[in-house]
């Protein structure tokens, strides 16, 4: 197994609040991971100090062998990482085409290029029709895809999700789990996601990591996660399992 | 590249940009002294608004200083004209970088250390002061009693010396307010454009898109100030008489923004409809009192800040996206 991302003894604290404390996990090429834990339990800011927006207080975090954990987000972004936000951060008074080729122009010096380029996500996230709309005028689960767009017109390696799923009824999950699906099948696409909706969970993750109070308390195969008693008297409860 | 530049321009636009351009070059045979005065000051605003909006409208970052870039292009290009008999095109060619370098300092200083929003705005402040302070003490300059350029003889224009009659720096001031229209529609559909919007609208998004947002509001800033550092040069030239009171005041900064506001922050008409749009009613109103005899010292700074109340609360994006909607021209508050 080859891996994308090292995450070695990360922690960090926030004045006398450990949020994250010394979690360390890989996620491997092409694989799809998510991390699961109740409201609190670190995973935004495990998540942020992957992304770039906090430096953690100890350990290290390394993205295709090198060292990443004092970068800044857009250096983050440069090297192949890109983020949705858990309350959606679109570009509100911009169209929602023009959200996607800002991401695009990262990679694309043209505009003409990058819209092309926009346009392909803009099909293939459904939104294709509303692209000359305001970002701002667009319903939740359209803001979410065209998030999901913006980051992935960056083209990254990696894709880091914030509950791209909270919110959402369940046709409009199932079918950001199918286009999640086909981007990992198709293009190899490694995907590291925080999801509460344990439904998307269990349908995409090849290994789940679950965080209670910062720490990492289970780690492995769905199935085996999904029945560790720690997590189910942490976060799933015991109907979760029938 | 022009194809690029209209692109997405309806063509009863791009008609009525040209007769308005026209109406303009026009205009010096149709008015009379005092009008003309009146649309070099229109043209003034609408130009140093432009710059303004590049850093604001495009950027978002708020300068309340501007004054500064319109002073140092001023008295840098003065300066070298009465101590070295230096013409304004070379005092441009050092205006540029003068007014640049400073600019390039204030955004270095703010966004190194995440001086953002109101703070960013009170620095720009200060700096302008700094520089109203420190001329008036810059002995070089003659300090607080003045820098004063030999006046202009009206009897042939010297383009290559700016010295001539307001028609001149009429037409100098309609050139350089077309092509800073054309340079920032360019702009904005540029790559640098749409970072620009971008970090307007939310940087830290902005930065997980992969851009550099301090490079790209240091572009912003230092475009702009070169840009109003012409205006101040276009200033020196045209009133012959400098005080740093007046060039770095506070309210000379005002004024700069003034337009944009009124006409629509962010838009590329913006500008210039709003500095007409106040000019106007400001004079205007002026006259008309003029003509009932009654002389109210000030009267224009009231009526720009009723104009500025009132489209505020009535059209808070400005004049010109209002008139694109009822004139059903489509360009998009950008």
């Amino acid at each position: 197994m080859n891996e994308l991302l090292s995450v070695n003894g990360v922690t960090k604290h926030f004045r006398g609040l450990l949020a994250v404390d010394k979690a360390t996990f890989d996620v491997a090429e092409g694989e799809i991971f998510a991390v699961i834990g109740p409201n609190g339990a670190g995973k935004t800011t495990l998540f942020n100090m992957i992304a770039g927006a906090y430096a953690p207080d100890g350990g290290s975090i390394s993205f295709a062998g090198e060292r990443i954990e004092n970068l800044a987000p857009d250096q983050i972004c440069r090297r192949g990482i890109a983020r949705t936000f858990q309350i959606v951060r679109p570009f509100p008074a911009l169209t929602v085409e023009e959200n996607v080729i800002i991401g695009a122009l990262l990679h694309h010096d043209d505009v003409d290029e990058a819209r092309e380029r926009a346009h392909f996500l803009l099909r293939r996230l459904e939104l294709y029709d509303k692209r000359l709309q305001i970002a701002s005028s667009l319903t939740l689960p359209d803001r979410k895809r065209m998030e999901l767009a913006r980051a992935l017109a960056t083209e990254p390696k990696l894709l880091l999700l914030d509950e791209v799923m909270a919110g959402l009824r369940p046709t409009e999950i199932d079918r950001i789990v199918a286009i999640l699906r086909e981007l990992n099948r198709e293009t190899g696409l490694t995907i590291l996601l925080i999801e509460h909706v344990m439904r998307a969970v269990m349908a995409l993750a090849s290994r789940i990591l679950v965080l209670h109070h910062g720490a990492v308390i289970a780690h492995g195969k769905p199935n085996a996660v999904v029945r560790n008693t720690a997590v189910i008297d942490s976060y799933l409860g015991a109907e979760a399992v029938s | 590249m022009i194809r690029r530049l209209i692109a997405g321009v309806p063509a009863r636009a791009l008609l009525l940009l040209g007769v308005l351009f026209i109406c303009f070059a026009a205009a010096p045979w149709f008015v009379g002294d005092y009008l003309l005065t009146v649309l070099i000051l229109i043209l003034y605003s609408a130009y140093t608004g432009q710059a303004w909006n590049i850093m604001m409208g495009f950027a978002g970052q708020l300068s309340l200083g501007h004054a500064l870039y319109v002073g140092l292009g001023a008295y840098t290009a003065a300066a070298l004209y009465v101590h070295f008999g230096l013409g304004p095109w070379i005092g441009l060619a050092v205006a540029v970088p003068v007014a640049s370098l400073t600019g390039a300092f204030v955004g270095f200083l703010a966004f190194r250390f995440r001086v953002a929003g109101v703070y960013f705005a009170i620095l720009t402040i200060a700096f302008a002061e700094f520089a109203r302070v420190g001329f008036d003490h810059l002995g070089w300059t003659n300090a607080s009693s003045g820098l004063f350029l030999p006046v202009a003889q009206y009897a042939y224009n010297d383009l290559w010396q700016l010295r001539g009659h307001p028609v001149m720096f009429y037409y100098v001031l309609l050139a350089a307010t077309a092509l800073a229209f054309v340079f920032c529609r360019a702009l904005l559909k540029s790559r640098v454009g749409y970072f620009w919007l971008a970090i307007r609208e939310d940087e830290e998004a902005a930065r997980s898109a992969g851009i550099d947002t301090f490079h790209y509001k240091m572009v912003a800033v230092v475009i702009s100030a070169a840009m109003t550092s012409f205006a101040g040069v276009v200033y020196a030239f045209y009133y012959n008489n400098l005080f740093p009171e007046q060039v770095f005041n506070i309210s000379r900064s005002i004024d700069i923004i003034l337009g944009p506001i009124v006409g629509g922050i962010g838009t590329l008409f913006g500008p210039i409809l709003g500095s007409f749009v106040i000019e106007i009613i400001g004079e205007g109103l002026r006259s008309l009192l003029e003509l009932f005899g009654i002389d109210v010292p000030g009267i224009k700074q009231v009526v720009f800040g009723v104009v500025l109340l009132l489209v505020v609360l009535a059209m808070p994006d400005g004049v010109w996206p209002w008139l694109v909607r009822k004139l059903g021209l489509t360009e998009r508050r950008a």
